[in-house]
C-alpha cells in the first residue's frame, strides 16, 4: 500500500462516537442496508485505484432516494463524512473511503424507471450500469452512447459523478453530454430536481456542474440519459504503422480532414503484444503502433469514409490496413482493445494516467512519456482514445516493491504535467480522485482553485462530501 | 458604457465597482439586452472592446477568441475553412428588435453567456456542450480560467457550463475558447405536409428513432408557414402546415438517407424535398425564428418541454388565450407569440401539468414585462442553491441584479 497521497485527519469525534453512528444508521435503514462489521467493510476499503486503502466506518446502501436524504441529513447535522460509491470501478481512487466517514453505495438502486421511445429518454436509478441502459433498449433500435471500458459493472451514477467517456464519445460526447436531468439528495437531504426530459434546463447550469463534480455537490439517485437510434452498421478497420509518431500524424490528419470516425484508438507496441497474448485479436506483432479507427452508417456511408481514411493512412506510410469482412473480426478487433487493462494486470501490476492533449501534440508527449518512463527504469503501454487526444499510459510496476510503486507515481505525476504544460489537462475521464488531487496547483492558478472551492462551499459548507478528493488539503478555505 | 481594452482594465473596472458597490449590466453587442427581467444597473459594461480570434487551430478544430469578437468575424473565419459552430447560434436580433445603430453586432460572448442553440442542438448539443474554456472575470475582479483547450476534460468543477448561460450574472467573460465542426457537404430537407400538430409529433418522433441521423426536426404549421423561404415552402395546397426534416452529410449519404426517410414519411402525409440551398435558408429563418421577427412587441415566449408534450400545450393554451406557435427540437422547444397578454402564470401551469420543463419570455410591452419573471421561477430549495452559488462568485451582487431572478 502506497502513502505518499494524504488523507484527511479522521475526525476524532466521529470515530469515537462509532457504536452510536451505526445505531442511528440502523434506526433509518433496514438491516439488508447496513454494513458496518470489519470483515464485511473490507469490500468498501478500495476502488480501481488499488494502492490506497481506507476501511470506512459504516457502509449504507439504501433503496430508496428518501433513504438517502435520511442519511444526508443524519450525516449533516452530525457532521460524518459521506464517501459516494457506485460500482467501486474508480480509476483515480474517487471511491475510496476514509476512516471516518459513511459509505453510501447506490448498488441497491439499480431499477430502470422508465424508457420513452418518443422522447427518447431513459430515465434509471443512479446504482444501474451503464451497459444495462443500452441491453435494455438496444432490441428496438437505441443505445446510450457513453461507454466506459468498464461499462459492464460502472453505474450511471458514478458515470454522472466523474463524467466518463469511452471509446465512442469522440462522436457521441461523455456524460455530460447525454445527460437530461437528475433527482439529487443535497448534503442536508433536500432532494432537488434538475433539468428531466427537456434538452435544456431552466435556470444556471447546475447538471453541468454536477457533471463530473466527484460526489462533492449531493448525491445523485435517478438520472434521465439521452437515448439515441443506433446506426445501421459500424465497421473498425485496423491500421498498423511502423512508428507511433507517424499514427499519431495520422490520427490529427484523419480529424482535420473533416471525418469524424466515432472511434479512433490507439496502441503503442507494448499494448499491442500484451492485449494479442491475451485476447488473440490477430493484431499485426511486427508493426510499432496501431490503430483502430471505427465508422458507422449504411454500407455505402462506410465505404466512402473509410476509402477516404485508407487514403489518408496510406500517406502516412500505413504497414498493415485490415478491413473486417465480418461482425465476428469486428468484435475480435475491439475485444483486443477492450481487454486491454485486463491483460496489463495479468502481466504487472499498473497505474493508469488519463491526461488529455491537443491532438496535434500527440507525437511530441508519446516521445515525452517514454523518456519519463524509461528515466525511471518502468515500462509503459500505451493505449488510449487517440481521436480526443485522451492519452492512457499504463506504467507498468511491481506493487510488493515500495520503491518501485513510488517511482511509478513519480513518473506518473510527471507524465501528467507534461499533459498540462502540452496545452492539455490532467485527467480526461477517470476525474481527480486522490491520484491527480496534488497534481491541481500544476494546471490552475490559486485564483482559479479558490473559486472553484468557493462554489463547493455553496453546495456543502461543511465539506463533508467526499471532502479527501479533487481539491489539494493545503489551502482550503 | 464601459469599454475595458484588456483583462486587466476589466478586472480593475470590477474591482472598483464592487468596492463602491455600482450595480453593473454586462453585455457584448447589446443585442441579447432585453434578456431577463428588467435589471437595476448603474452602468453597462461590454465586452465589445475586448475583439479579436487568439487562436484558431483548424486541423483540432479549437478557436479561442476574446469574448467581445462578433460572431459575423468568426463566422466568416470558419467559413473559410468550411468549419462551423455546430449549435448554430442563433441570431436574436430579428426577434428582439435590436438591428440598428443604438446596438453592437452580436459577440461571441454573448452567444455563450446566453447557452444561444439552434436546431442542430437536438442531435449536436448546445452552446455549452461546444464550449471548452473560458477566462471570466469574477465579482471580486479576479481574472478565473476555466476549463482548457481539449475535449475531455474532467479535471475540477465544470465552472465553464455554469458560466453558460448564465446572461451575465456570474461573471465578465473575456475569453471563450469552443469546439468547431465541418460544415456538411450537403444539406436536404424531406418535407411532410399537412400534419395537424399532434400527428407532426409522431411523424418526428419516428424520424428521429431511424438510423438516419436526422439533424433537425420542426413543425411549421400554416400560420408561419408562409413567411419561411417567401412563402415558397411545398405544400399539398396552400396555407397547409409543413413538417421539415434536415439531413446532413456526404453527398452520397444524404441522397440515400432521404430515400429512407422520405419512404418511411409517407405514411404520415405527402412528402416532397428541399435541395441544399433552399435548406441553408430555412434552417436559417427557423435558428433565427423569422415569423416572429415581426417588429413588435408582442409577448414572445421560449418554451422548452419534452418533444412529444410541446403540441399538448400549445392546444391546451388555445383553449384560453390567443396564441400562434411553432415549433423546433422536434417539438421540445416552442416559439410562442401571445396576441395581447403572456399569460406567464397558465402557461407556467400547463408547463408543470404536462411533467415540467421552462418559459422564458423573451420580449414584451415594458409594463408587462416589469411583472412578469423573465426567466421560469425556480422551486425554492434549486433557488436557494442558485442563489448561494451566485453569492460565491459575485458576493457584492454587482452583476445585472435581479436579472434572473
Amino acid at each position: 500500500m502506497s502513502e505518499a497521497i494524504r488523507f484527511l485527519p479522521p475526525r476524532q469525534t466521529v470515530l469515537s462516537r462509532r457504536a452510536a453512528i451505526v445505531a442511528d444508521l440502523a434506526d433509518l435503514l433496514p438491516p439488508e442496508c447496513l454494513v458496518h462489521e470489519e470483515r464485511e467493510l473490507v469490500p468498501f476499503e478500495t476502488d480501481a485505484f488499488i494502492s490506497y486503502r481506507r476501511l470506512p466506518l459504516a457502509v449504507a446502501l439504501p433503496r430508496t432516494t428518501a433513504q438517502v436524504a435520511a442519511v444526508m441529513k443524519y450525516c449533516h447535522r452530525c457532521g460524518i463524512p459521506v464517501v459516494p460509491r457506485g460500482a467501486g470501478t474508480s480509476l483515480s481512487g474517487g471511491a475510496i473511503p476514509q476512516e471516518d466517514a459513511i459509505v453510501l453505495g447506490l448498488s441497491k438502486m439499480s431499477r430502470i424507471l422508465e424508457v420513452d421511445y418518443a422522447n427518447r429518454t431513459a430515465t434509471v436509478q443512479a446504482g444501474v450500469t451503464n451497459l444495462s441502459i443500452s441491453e435494455t433498449v438496444g432490441i428496438d433500435g437505441f443505445f446510450y452512447a457513453p461507454d466506459p471500458s468498464s461499462q459492464l459493472a460502472c453505474t450511471i451514477g458514478g458515470n454522472i459523478g466523474m463524467n466518463s467517456g469511452g471509446a465512442h464519445c469522440l462522436k457521441y460526447g461523455v456524460t455530460t453530454n447525454n445527460l437530461l436531468g437528475v433527482k439529487m439528495v443535497l448534503v442536508d437531504g433536500t432532494v432537488i430536481e434538475l433539468g428531466g426530459k427537456h434538452l435544456d434546463a431552466a435556470g444556471y447550469d447546475l447538471l453541468g456542474l454536477v457533471c463530473g463534480s466527484e460526489g462533492q455537490l449531493g448525491i445523485v439517485t435517478e438520472a434521465t440519459v439521452r437515448l439515441i437510434a443506433k446506426p445501421e452498421g459500424a465497421r473498425p478497420v485496423l491500421f498498423g504503422f511502423e512508428t507511433s509518431e507517424e499514427a499519431g500524424a495520422c490520427v490529427a490528419d484523419i480529424i482535420g480532414s473533416g471525418i469524424i470516425p466515432v472511434a479512433i484508438e490507439f496502441m503503442d507496441k507494448p499494448a499491442i503484444e500484451i492485449c494479442e497474448a491475451f485476447a488473440q485479436a490477430g493484431y499485426p506483432l511486427d508493426v510499432g503502433a496501431l490503430l483502430i479507427v471505427e465508422v458507422e452508417g449504411s454500407d455505402a456511408e462506410m465505404d466512402a469514409m473509410l476509402a477516404s481514411i485508407v487514403e489518408i493512412a496510406r500517406r502516412h506510410g500505413v504497414k498493415t490496413v485490415r478491413e473486417c469482412q465480418s461482425a465476428t473480426e469486428a468484435a475480435l478487433i475491439w475485444k483486443g482493445r477492450k481487454s486491454a487493462f485486463g491483460a496489463t494486470g495479468r502481466i504487472a501490476d499498473y497505474i493508469c494516467m488519463d491526461g488529455t492533449v491537443p491532438l496535434g501534440k500527440l507525437p511530441y508527449v508519446l516521445n515525452k512519456t517514454s523518456e519519463i518512463v524509461e528515466r525511471f527504469g518502468l515500462r509503459v503501454a500505451n493505449v488510449f482514445h487517440a481521436g480526443d487526444g485522451n492519452m492512457h499510459p499504463l506504467i507498468l510496476f511491481n506493487a510488493n516493491d515500495p520503491a518501485d510503486a513510488a517511482k511509478a507515481e513519480e513518473a506518473g505525476n510527471e507524465i501528467l504535467k507534461l499533459c498540462v504544460d502540452a496545452g492539455g489537462c490532467l485527467t480526461g475521464e477517470h476525474g481527480v480522485g486522490i491520484e491527480k488531487r496534488d497534481l491541481m496547483r500544476h494546471q490552475y492558478s490559486d485564483a482559479d482553485l479558490a473559486q472553484q472551492m468557493a462554489v463547493r462551499s455553496a453546495f456543502d459548507e461543511g465539506w463533508i462530501l467526499n471532502p479527501s478528493k479533487v481539491f489539494p488539503l493545503e489551502g482550503r478555505e | 458604457m464601459l469599454t475595458p481594452h484588456s483583462e486587466s482594465d476589466a478586472a480593475y473596472v470590477i474591482r472598483n465597482a464592487a468596492a463602491q458597490g455600482t450595480k453593473l449590466a454586462i453585455c457584448g453587442g447589446n443585442t441579447r439586452s432585453g434578456f431577463g427581467n428588467i435589471t437595476s444597473a448603474e452602468e453597462t459594461l461590454s465586452s465589445r472592446g475586448l475583439a479579436g480570434i487568439v487562436d484558431y487551430e483548424r486541423a483540432e478544430m479549437v478557436m479561442t477568441a476574446k469574448a467581445g469578437t462578433p460572431v459575423a468575424e468568426i463566422e466568416a473565419a470558419l467559413d473559410e475553412n468550411r468549419q462551423m459552430m455546430a449549435f448554430e447560434p442563433m441570431d436574436h436580433r430579428g426577434i428582439m428588435g435590436t438591428h440598428g445603430a443604438s446596438f453592437g453586432e452580436p459577440t461571441i460572448g454573448g452567444v455563450f453567456a446566453a447557452n444561444a442553440s439552434g436546431p442542430r442542438r437536438l442531435v449536436a448539443g448546445a452552446a455549452r456542450d461546444s464550449l471548452l474554456g473560458i477566462r471570466f472575470i469574477n465579482g471580486q475582479g479576479q481574472a478565473i480560467r476555466a476549463g482548457g483547450r481539449v475535449m475531455k476534460n474532467v479535471t475540477g468543477l465544470d465552472l465553464t457550463k455554469l458560466l453558460a448561460g448564465s446572461h451575465g450574472t456570474l461573471g465578465f467573460l473575456t475569453e471563450v475558447t469552443f469546439r468547431v465542426l465541418p460544415v456538411p457537404q450537403t444539406v436536404e430537407t424531406v418535407v411532410v405536409s399537412g400534419l395537424d400538430d399532434a400527428a407532426a409529433a409522431k411523424a418526428m418522433a419516428a424520424a428521429m428513432a431511424l438510423p438516419v441521423e436526422v439533424s433537425g426536426a420542426a413543425h411549421l404549421p400554416a400560420s408561419v408557414k408562409g413567411r419561411f423561404l417567401n412563402g415558397a415552402l411545398p405544400a399539398k395546397a396552400d396555407g397547409a402546415e409543413a413538417t421539415v426534416l434536415r439531413l446532413e452529410g456526404l453527398a452520397a449519404s444524404v441522397a440515400v438517407r432521404a430515400e429512407k426517410l422520405a419512404a418511411v414519411m409517407e405514411a404520415f402525409g405527402p412528402v416532397s424535398r428541399l435541395g441544399s440551398e433552399e435548406s441553408r435558408t430555412l434552417w436559417r429563418e427557423i435558428r433565427d425564428v423569422h415569423p416572429y421577427a415581426d417588429g413588435t412587441q408582442k409577448p414572445l415566449w421560449r418554451v422548452s418541454v419534452a418533444p412529444s408534450v410541446g403540441h399538448q400545450l400549445v392546444a391546451a393554451l388555445r383553449l384560453e388565450a390567443g396564441v400562434d406557435a411553432f415549433y423546433d427540437w422536434q417539438g421540445g422547444l416552442v416559439w410562442m407569440r401571445m396576441e395581447a397578454d403572456p399569460e406567464a402564470e397558465l402557461l407556467r401551469r400547463y408547463i408543470r401539468a404536462l411533467g415540467g420543463g421552462h418559459a422564458t419570455l423573451m420580449r414584451a410591452f415594458d409594463a408587462v414585462r416589469a411583472g412578469t419573471p423573465a426567466f421560469e421561477p425556480l422551486p425554492d430549495a434549486v433557488a436557494a442553491l442558485s442563489a448561494r452559488v451566485k453569492q460565491k462568485l459575485d458576493p457584492a451582487g454587482i452583476f445585472s441584479p435581479a436579472k434572473m431572478g
